[in-house]
């Protein structure tokens, strides 16, 4: 059985998982036309596979902002498989990239990657950073929702004391999730905010402590520190915490996502990324390229700006996503 | 990591053929290889890297590269120049109307920066233009937007317009528009919601705005970290709106910015403005040459001397250049140099526009603090003058007493200072670098 048969078995068998990929299918319906139907441009446009070939693929790869040390990588791997397989038709290549695909997201892990960690009789903290304007409250105010809806007792704290009216939106998502926030006045110390959080949850047995924070580019060494301290803080209070640190993306961003994700790295080790504004028309790529370089995974994709377009990140789904018109067209 | 600017990426290619009589066609084709991958590295839409590639290959390969004797800075010459002159020119002015007041609407993706640039273009056209702008809040969907305006509008202390989240933005920005003739505001800056270019619906919407108010200036805010998403964004906005100009923002990032020269490709608007910072007063004009510098990583050499040039007098710049040629430069001197060189802004952007400062030893993964700045200074200036012109004579009583004056600790006064003394150690490398051949490894690539 090919890779691609697999992969499409793997949704027919199970219905939930139907559910999952027609959810992202939808969100990604702009995405897909444009990927998948580069890849069968290009394997309409050349019958053989040669240098040509390669160098257009490499393209197209690129296009979808996959990150050009990815894109190499994984072009590299093509040459060796397409020479090792003797394969001279380009039909046959196109099994060949998405099973790299694949591979280059999971690697040597499971699906486990993707699950949040969350505490069984204990409180858990995730601290949510990144750059400004990807959308850390508002992934904030649905990740709420969603754990809220699990049954979670969730409280959130209102660390983004600088921006103008961060600490009101904040509030707003708070109602609508209907959970409670925490917070001081702007301009206050985000450590201080974060340290009342934590008190706060833990007097009322909340399950989870979500912390939102001021957006920084990670080249402001001083804010940098902030958030350091902003994490220091919470180990101190909890052991073991923050249980999740997650590392907002915007899907538009280009190659600039490897340094946000190197350098928060760095400051507060990232645990896991939230993919936003996927329902876009970025292609997301980047995603391939943060685990290949970084190992790290990506744990939720926004897929719209409603409270419950929130999903768990699904590789699998992801990549189906991708590939769904080349998948369908061989039927 | 992947970023390497072009002038790093040549290096291999360029090694190749020095000493070669002639380069020959595979040298240009490798050439431009390199040049192509570092474009893209930089976010620049592929199908303009491509047309930039042909007409670079068609000058490289011509007489001009191949019979320089110097090809690999040929080659880049010729790039920057293609670059530049698809940047275009510099564009920094906003549109006056003949009849006030003019009217400006901003537009963009969710999270480029619309209501922060709305505050600082107000801030901006009161300052250096003496107007009085009304800012209006037609963004009534994102939770707390209008909060957001208003905020700044206090911080500003300048009126803003806002009617809630349940009235139709056509309708808001109408009503702003009377109240602006009534107080004589000379401009009014419509803020709206952020949107996607794929979202039919708001992208009618913003087209009923726009017939609404018939705006003088139509802003596109972009995000200079995007990537090569740039060219639809732009397209789509700009087919609709027929916008007059872009403002790319959170250009004070380390992104090369590629997503600037693909926007300007495909919809051969201006760039107007640049956002450099969270503060209100960090809006700048948008200079394309730099930008494309930027973009092929080789520093913002022209920002740099243009800022040492208004920053640091020339006279006393000769005796300090003096003084490290003779070795006689003293602490006093560093704490002057301190203070020029902070004068000049933050000092990590400083170190971004120094080409190939990431290659140097040491300099590579430098983190620059501006609060351990504070400590140095602080420890200087708890040295005695004789200690500050001859630090030789520091013992360990002294230390401790520099230590306790400066709030700091007998480390701290040690690694001062012996990262003075290295200092001076590389101060005379350099001179004698200059004084000899063309410098190792320190040579600027375009100077």
């Amino acid at each position: 059985m090919g890779f691609m048969d697999k992969l499409k078995n793997r949704f027919k068998q199970n219905e939930e998982n139907e559910e999952v990929s027609e959810k992202y299918k939808e969100g990604m319906k702009k995405t897909r036309s444009s990927f998948s139907g580069k890849i069968n441009d290009l394997i309409a446009r050349y019958r053989k596979v040669d240098e040509d070939f390669f160098e257009e693929l490499e393209e197209v790869l690129i296009t979808a902002d996959v990150g050009v040390m990815t894109v190499m990588d994984l072009i590299d791997e093509l040459k060796m498989e397409v020479k090792r397989q003797n394969i001279k038709d380009t039909q046959e290549v196109k099994e060949v990239i998405s099973e790299k695909l694949v591979e280059i997201y999971y690697g040597d892990d499971d699906e486990e990657i993707e699950q949040l960690n969350i505490q069984k009789d204990q409180l858990s903290v995730i601290l949510v950073v990144g750059v400004n304007g990807v959308g850390k409250t508002t992934s904030i105010g649905k990740l709420a929702h969603q754990l809220k809806q699990d049954g979670k007792d969730v409280v959130l704290a209102a660390g983004d004391t600088f921006r103008a009216g961060a600490i009101e939106q904040l509030e707003v998502w708070g109602e609508r999730a209907g959970v409670d926030v925490i917070k001081q006045g702007a301009g206050s110390d985000p450590a201080a905010v974060i340290f009342d959080g934590i008190k706060a949850a833990k007097s009322r047995k909340a399950d989870v402590l979500i912390c939102d924070t001021a957006g920084r580019l990670q080249n402001k060494v001083n804010l940098m520190n902030e958030l350091a301290k902003v994490k220091r803080v919470i180990e101190r209070e909890i052991p073991g915490a923050p249980h999740e640190v997650l590392l907002v993306l915007d899907a538009t961003t280009g190659q600039n996502a490897l340094n946000q994700a190197k350098t928060f790295s760095d400051a507060t080790n990232v645990t896991g990324i939230v993919l936003t504004k996927l329902d876009g028309s970025a292609k997301g790529g980047i995603v391939l390229a943060i685990r290949n370089e970084l190992n790290i995974p990506v744990k939720y994709a926004g897929l719209g700006e409603k409270i419950t377009d929130l999903q768990r990140f699904d590789a699998h789904a992801f990549v189906y996503g991708l590939f769904a018109d080349i998948l369908e067209e061989e039927e | 990591m992947a970023f390497e600017g072009l002038a790093e990426r040549l290096q291999g290619t360029i090694k190749k053929i020095t000493g070669k009589g002639k380069v020959s066609e595979q040298d240009v084709k490798e050439m431009t290889r390199e040049v192509r991958l570092a474009l893209l590295e930089a976010d620049v839409n592929f199908k303009v890297v491509k047309d930039l590639i042909k007409r670079i290959k068609e000058r490289a390969v011509g007489q001009e590269v191949m019979e320089s004797l110097t090809p690999g800075q040929q080659v880049i010459k010729v790039v920057k120049e293609e670059l530049t002159e698809l940047m275009g020119g510099e564009h920094s002015k906003i549109a006056t109307a003949d009849r006030p007041p003019t009217v400006v609407m901003m537009a963009g993706l969710q999270g480029a920066g619309k209501t922060t640039t709305t505050g600082k273009l107000a801030n901006l056209l009161r300052k250096k233009y003496n107007r009085s702008p009304l800012l209006v809040a037609c963004d009534v969907y994102r939770p707390a937007a209008i909060k957001q305006l208003e905020t700044l509008g206090q911080q500003l202390n300048m009126p803003v317009f806002s009617m809630g989240t349940d009235t139709n933005p056509v309708e808001i920005a109408e009503k702003a528009l009377e109240k602006a003739k009534e107080e004589h505001h000379d401009y009014v800056i419509i803020d709206t919601a952020g949107r996607l270019h794929l979202d039919s619906e708001l992208m009618d919407e913003l087209e009923q705005l726009k017939n609404t108010v018939n705006p003088h200036e139509i802003f596109l805010v972009v995000d200079a970290m995007t990537g090569q998403d740039a060219v639809n964004v732009a397209e789509s906005f700009n087919e609709q709106l027929d916008i007059t100009g872009v403002v790319l923002t959170k250009l004070d990032g380390d992104t090369r910015g590629g997503a600037a020269l693909s926007i300007k490709a495909v919809t051969d608007k201006p760039i107007k403005f640049a956002g450099m910072g969270e503060k209100l007063d960090e809006l700048e004009a948008f200079h394309p040459e730099r930008m494309a510098s930027r973009i092929l990583g080789m520093g913002d050499v022209l920002s740099l001397i243009e800022k040492a040039q208004t920053n640091v007098d020339e006279k006393k710049a000769k005796e300090l250049e003096d003084k490290m040629r003779t070795m006689s430069f003293t602490f006093d001197d560093f704490l002057e140099q301190m203070g020029q060189v902070k004068s000049m802004g933050p000092l990590d952007d400083l170190m971004a526009m120094i080409p190939g400062a990431n290659k140097m030893k040491g300099l590579k993964n430098a983190q620059i603090d501006e609060k351990q700045l504070v400590h140095v200074e602080a420890i200087i200036q708890s040295m005695t003058k004789k200690e500050r012109q001859d630090p030789s004579i520091m013992n360990a009583s002294r230390k401790k007493r520099i230590a306790k004056g400066s709030g700091t600790s007998v480390s701290q006064v040690n690694r001062l200072l012996k990262q003075f003394d290295e200092m001076k150690k590389m101060m005379k490398q350099m001179t004698n670098m200059q004084k000899g051949k063309k410098g190792k490894g320190m040579n600027l690539p375009f100077m």
